[in-house]
């Protein structure tokens, strides 16, 4: 199947709403809002034409730089097709929100949990949202870009130094 | 009394409803459990022998390797990766490189591919040793696990001659290796296709027909194919429920399309199963180290890495009396070489499933986000589900059959 192919299908199941991200690397990537996600996710694995019953990864990334901070992205993979697919979602902060794709997939359950550990990502309806890796009663979410690893005040690995 | 024999002959319940015997009793296996091979809690609660419902707690060596590749170059994140699986760390390692090589498009010269595949093969051999191995000792047979622990040792040997160390390997570079085979490892290689065989013949003999090994893994937590797709398991255990999903397959990196092997797969999915798709794994690595080895003689000798001077460090020797290996060496250490501004997703087949790096690069020294799909994490969150229902011994067998990594769960 063609990545083409795949993109007008949803197009066409989903006017105006899937937005397509140029990928260097040939992997599909489209941009959903928040309230279509679970539905767009829903057809992807129930359509028999398409069939991504492997989810293969969520995970959120920070950009304390754009207007909408958080990202979570959602990799599938169509077995039978062999293709793959890169959905992302874009969230405000400081407290994102998002649907769960635990009704989706049952997989989604810990992926979940260690995006909301990392990022304070709040998956509604999820069905044990709790820290995962973290002790549970930490107060941050580690993985925001405002919590730094080392000395902030270190300038040895700043990018400013290197002429960036 | 005679009211109480007859009970029991008759196989009917002695204690009524009242008795504190009914109550259920809570049960920590772990966090430093022999039998979790790892450092990871279960709670489970037990009536009787049998879990009722349990609940897994991890987290307890998280090391935050993620927010820490945010803050390293990329070569400084593959001693990151070897700690993730540490009983197959150049797999991990390779992935690594190939995602950044993908990254950057850098091609990698078919000699170097092939050598490669052979250290990633010695590498799933390993892990799939202690997996079996240790199966075996948790079903009561422990000779059997000594007998492949030996040969797992001579693999070490082989990273050790390749690349000086022996668990976490930090083995090649991007772009590479940083220096060729040299003979002693080309000939370790070989007697170890000639001297594994025997031993796996034999361990495997002494597991397959075994009556009590059947008895104690037949049947015993079996996954149906639509379950674990749906919880998003690759890997060897995936296989054994009858998906023939490999990522060396579907996706071939490394030219692991120009191989001949097949990929086993199960009918049931249980312990047993899982166990036999191993074992058979096993078997068709040594066939592709085989053809390895074989392509390897017909490429141009001397070749272990691509020529890529803005990323692969030049020899230590050249820096000190070489101008331009000295300006490379410079700019490599501080991240000076521009990249691209790129999002990648590369998997490798692990050798406990799919496991994949997702690296969101912003063009500075460091990845803007690193993401590790790491399947022990994936694979393990339907351990406490399905675990209701069974007996403990079960449960045990089929933690070990899991092989989970306590390195590879928590990150």
């Amino acid at each position: 199947m063609e990545s083409s192919f795949l993109l007008e299908k949803l197009q066409g199941n989903f006017p105006a709403k899937i937005v397509e991200i140029p990928d260097a690397h040939n992997l599909l990537t489209i941009l959903v809002d928040a309230e279509d996600i679970i539905d767009v996710l829903r057809f992807l694995k129930s359509d028999p034409e398409l069939q991504f019953i492997h989810l293969t990864d969520i995970t959120a990334v920070h950009f304390p730089h754009l207007e909408k901070e958080y990202a979570v992205v959602y990799h599938a993979h169509s077995l039978i097709h062999n293709i793959r697919i890169r959905v992302k979602v874009f969230l405000f902060g400081p407290n994102p929100e998002i649907p769960t794709a635990t009704v989706v997939w049952k997989g989604a359950n810990w992926m979940e949990r260690e995006t909301y550990d990392f990022f304070g990502v709040n998956f509604i309806g999820h069905p044990d949202l709790r820290r995962i890796l973290n002790v549970d009663d930490m107060e941050v979410f580690p993985m925001r870009k405002e919590y730094p690893l080392e000395d902030p005040n270190r300038v040895d690995k700043k990018d400013l130094y290197f002429g960036r | 009394m005679s009211d109480f024999i007859s009970k029991i002959t008759s196989n009917q319940p002695i204690f009524d409803d009242n008795d504190p015997q009914d109550e259920l009793i809570t049960l920590n296996i772990g966090p430093t459990h022999p039998a979790t091979h790892g450092v990871f809690q279960n709670v489970v609660q037990i009536d009787g022998e049998r879990i009722v419902s349990g609940v897994s707690t991890i987290g307890y060596i998280h090391r935050a390797f993620e927010k820490i590749a945010e803050h390293r170059p990329f070569y400084q994140i593959t001693p990151l990766t070897d700690r993730l699986n540490y009983c197959s760390a150049p797999i991990n390692n390779m992935g690594w490189h190939m995602t950044v090589e993908k990254l950057l498009k850098i091609e990698i010269p078919k000699r170097v591919q092939y050598m490669r595949i052979i250290v990633m093969e010695l590498a799933r051999i390993a892990d799939h040793i202690i997996c079996n191995g240790i199966l075996g000792v948790d079903t009561g047979a422990f000779s059997g696990f000594l007998y492949v622990m030996q040969e797992r040792e001579f693999i070490y040997e082989i990273f050790e001659e390749i690349c000086g160390a022996r668990l976490t390997t930090n083995i090649g570079r991007i772009g590479g290796f940083e220096r060729d085979f040299n003979a002693v490892a080309f000939d370790k290689i070989r007697e170890f296709l000639k001297r594994y065989p025997p031993v796996l013949k034999e361990f495997e003999e002494m597991f397959v027909r075994n009556r009590i090994f059947i008895e104690r893994t037949s049947g015993v937590a079996a996954v149906s194919a639509e379950e674990a797709l749906d919880y998003s398991w690759s890997g060897p255990i995936l296989r054994a429920t009858g998906v023939d999903y490999d990522v060396r397959v579907q996706n071939p990196y490394c030219s692991y399309e120009e191989f001949d092997f097949e990929v086993p797969v199960g009918t049931t999915g249980d312990v047993y199963d899982r166990f036999m798709v191993r074992n058979e794994e096993m078997w068709q690595s040594l066939r592709i180290i085989e053809q390895a080895l074989e392509k390897i003689e017909k490429e141009p000798k001397g070749v272990f890495h691509a020529e890529v001077p803005d990323f692969y460090l030049p020899p230590k020797e050249q820096v000190y009396t070489n101008m331009e290996a000295l300006i490379y060496h410079f700019k490599i250490v501080m991240g000076e070489v521009d990249t691209p501004k790129a999002e990648v997703y590369h998997s490798v087949e692990g050798a406990n499933g799919e496991l994949g790096f997702y690296l969101i690069h912003d063009g500075g020294r460091s990845p803007y986000r690193l993401h590790f799909r790491r399947p022990s994490f994936v694979n393990y969150q339907m351990f406490a589900p399905m675990s209701a229902g069974m007996l403990i011994s079960d449960a045990i067998i089929n933690m070990s059959s899991l092989n989970v990594i306590a390195g590879e769960l928590d990150a």
